[in-house]
């Protein structure tokens, strides 16, 4: 008799895997091999898992076939290949070798340093016994049972643990400060943002236990996840993650056998960017418009309906158990003196893998883009890169080298913010994009402070201006002049932030500000008003293509016989210039 | 008739989980597809709260809608990564494909709602649209129409292949 032998197939069904059909792939996998019998057939058992995001979403749908503790990794799966895989592979055991994944993938991963990230990938997000089986919900036991709250409070500060989402204020320090405040009714918040979603797909039940030690920790019994109502498949999980933890008792009355009681409730933000600040969240939870609050008082102290209020994200909410499980020692030993532990960013943009990744504090941007991320895509050359959402700072390729932590972030004008990451090349335009920016923090200003209302009103028409190339030289003045005052005047961390990308720009690009006010040039071709298309006549074949394509009609000219482009019809959206085989058309 | 115990059930569910007024238009919202403006005065008449208070909560949020909205919503996220991987282009040919005019997001037939979302973390995936629940990432303009072709049968959706 030979020895029982066990398949397991691992499908990842985050919201890329999904995106890229990988439902589909787990349903096929599943239907393949129990309507053939194969079970039976190779005497194997077949376990099938759907595990979050392993972050190398560039090439999902991946698919892991373990064989007897042998695992291979497939990458960019389709329903159609999976047949393929289960007859050669999983009945002949011959791996489909054109299909796995290749050193990128390798090397995306073991750059890396994941904790927070580790199980997502590896376990079922949507089942607590996965999640028990490596030793879930244990640290939550030793803090209720056995530790008291100011030693819970204690580790985290001795951990180092800051803020994962806005300016990255020491975490323990936030929670001795509401501990301490007299009001018995106090309130603890999840805020669960893009960027959390990977890890609210992953393992759900981090983040809750993570909310449950902070709940006792400051001493409150009532925990809030707010979260949008559009993110299905994290609002999915989270909800199934909290039922099967009441069911365990972990949630609930007297919980552990002690009597700390503790609930937790979602609230359903809305569309909205300025929800990300802390007391505009607040305000949408109870109802109102997300306008930010004065401070003083802090949430801390006055937050939710006016009690003692801890806001957290989920990111910082996932590294508690681990701090409390594993030690503060050993958490501080990752990162920086200052910047300790781990941080998630969405690596995008034009390099090559995009996708999550998670990387200890301080590793230089050049390590992130050219190790994690294998370079730039198609060859262009890196021009910056841009941390934290719409108003961090643009870095340039001459700063690479700096280490990621909050400190130098602080230094380069930059947040860590929504913990975006986006890699610009030698085609972005540096005006263009900081237009896009404040094009966005305008329409998403609540409206309640003049500074950042009215500020960036002004900053976004004077932008456009320089884009259309009707900017003077005093108009860069302007902004910076405007630029300063937001700063030091807006209500909130919107205004006080929607500068950095214009000074940042200005400080790294600023010959490319002139071009575009001086000469009115857009050096890397994107501002519409300041190019023109023209065909040079020696180099055209006259085959008609540019002609074919262009929406306008603005190309004549006969066949065999150089074309011509009739500049007042042209719309500049650039498509005869990507059609041309013979390089014909000139962009300037 | 009809609408009043709609409205009845929904106030219903309000005061029984002690909800807010952004609860509140939001249970409005998934009942109707949006706001309509009788429910807002019936609300405001049994609550004793004035409309002004219910409009500035719906204008604020991006979420709710004043008008009828489609059977199907098509969203074109307009975050950073989607942004220079060509999401306007995407979002202008998607308009175009569905007839919309300047200031329209739902055709003539309320079989489509057309949306652009700030950032929905699918960065990785970049361009990404979004037919009703259903994410699909690396798309383009051409693409995305494909999606939209896919409802020409009865109205229903009838499939999009991976390729």
């Amino acid at each position: 008799m030979i020895e029982q032998q066990t398949v397991t197939i691992k499908v990842c069904l985050g919201t890329a895997g999904r995106a890229s059909g990988g439902a589909d792939v787990l349903s096929i996998f599943q239907k393949l091999i129990q309507l053939n019998g194969i079970e039976a057939q190779i005497d194997k058992k077949c376990s099938y898992t759907k595990v979050g995001c392993r972050g190398f979403c560039s090439k999902d749908v991946l698919v892991d076939v373990i064989i007897n503790d042998q695992k291979v990794t497939y990458q960019s799966v389709k329903p159609t290949m999976v047949e393929k895989i289960v007859t050669e592979h999983i009945l002949k055991g011959e791996p489909v070798a054109d299909w796995l994944t290749k050193e990128d993938y390798e090397s995306f991963q073991t750059k890396q340093h994941k904790i927070v990230l580790g199980p997502c990938g590896e376990i079922d997000p949507e089942s607590i016994d996965d999640y028990l089986g490596m030793k879930g919900y244990r640290a939550a036991e030793k803090a209720i049972s056995k530790m008291r709250r100011d030693e819970v409070i204690k580790k985290v500060i001795q951990s180092g643990l800051r803020g994962r989402g806005g300016s990255g204020f020491s975490t323990g320090t936030k929670w001795e400060i509401c501990k301490s405040q007299a009001d018995s009714t106090k309130y603890i918040i999840c805020n669960v943002g893009e960027v959390n979603r990977p890890l609210a797909e992953g393992n759900p039940h981090a983040i809750i236990e993570g909310l449950l030690i902070g709940g006792y920790a400051i001493g409150s019994e009532k925990g809030f996840i707010y979260i949008r109502e559009r993110y299905h498949l994290s609002v999915e999980r989270l909800r199934l993650a909290i039922t099967q933890a009441k069911d365990k008792g972990f949630i609930g009355r007297n919980i552990f056998g002690t009597d700390f009681c503790f609930d937790i409730e979602f609230s359903f933000g809305t569309e909205a960017f300025i929800c990300g600040e802390e007391t505009a969240l607040m305000e949408s939870i109870e109802g109102k418009r997300a306008m930010p609050r004065v401070r003083p008082p802090f949430p801390v102290q006055k937050g939710l309906w006016g009690k003692p209020t801890v806001i957290n994200n989920a990111e910082t909410f996932s590294n508690i158990p681990l701090i409390i499980g594993k030690g503060a020692r050993w958490f501080s030993s990752i990162g920086t003196k200052e910047s300790t532990g781990t941080k998630v960013f969405t690596l995008s943009g034009k390099v090559k893998n995009v996708g999550l990744v998670e990387i200890p504090m301080g590793m230089p941007f050049r390590d992130i883009v050219y190790g994690i991320g294998g370079g730039m895509e198609s060859g262009v050359a890196l021009k910056a890169v841009q941390v934290g959402g719409p108003s961090g700072g643009l870095i340039p390729a001459s700063m690479l080298d700096m280490g990621l932590d909050y400190e130098n972030l602080s230094k380069l004008g930059s947040i860590v913010g929504s913990g975006g990451m986006v890699v610009f090349n030698e085609d972005d335009c540096i005006v263009s994009i900081t237009k896009f920016f404040m094009e966005f923090l305008q329409r998403e200003s609540c409206g309640k402070c003049p500074p950042c209302r009215i500020g960036t009103k002004r900053m976004l028409e004077l932008l456009t201006k320089i884009t259309e190339g009707r900017a003077e030289y005093n108009d860069l003045a302007t902004l910076e002049r405007l630029s300063g005052l937001m700063k030091t005047s807006s209500l909130c961390g919107l205004g006080r932030t929607a500068s950095n990308p214009f000074i940042t720009g200005l400080n790294h690009f600023r010959d490319e500000y002139l071009a575009h006010v001086r000469e009115k040039k857009c050096p890397a071709g994107v501002c519409t008003a300041l190019i023109t298309f023209s065909i040079v006549e020696d180099r055209c074949k006259g085959c008609t293509l540019c002609k074919k394509v262009c929406p306008a009609g603005a190309v004549s000219g006969e066949v065999k016989k150089p074309h011509r482009i009739d500049a007042a019809a042209c719309i500049k959206c650039g498509a005869c210039f990507k059609a041309c085989k013979f390089k014909a058309i000139k962009k300037q | 008739m009809i609408m009043e115990q709609k409205l009845k059930a929904i106030l219903d569910t309000h005061t029984k989980t002690r909800g807010t007024l952004i609860t509140l238009l939001q249970q409005t919202e998934a009942v109707f597809g949006y706001l309509p403006e009788e429910a807002v005065g019936w609300f405001s008449k049994k609550l004793e709260i004035p409309e002004s208070k219910f409009f500035g909560i719906a204008t604020f949020y991006s979420q709710f809608h004043l008008r009828p909205t489609g059977k199907n919503t098509i969203t074109v996220c307009c975050g950073a990564a989607c942004h220079i991987k060509g999401a306007d282009k995407i979002l202008h040919e998607l308009r175009s494909a569905l007839s919309l005019g300047k200031g329209d997001d739902t055709t003539q037939d309320l079989s489509f709602t057309v949306q652009n979302a700030t950032c929905i973390g699918a960065c990785s995936i970049a361009p990404v649209a979004i037919l009703n629940n259903q994410v699909y990432g690396n798309m383009d303009a051409e693409q995305v129409v494909k999606l939209v072709k896919g409802f020409e049968k009865e109205g229903e959706y009838t499939g999009f292949e991976y390729d």
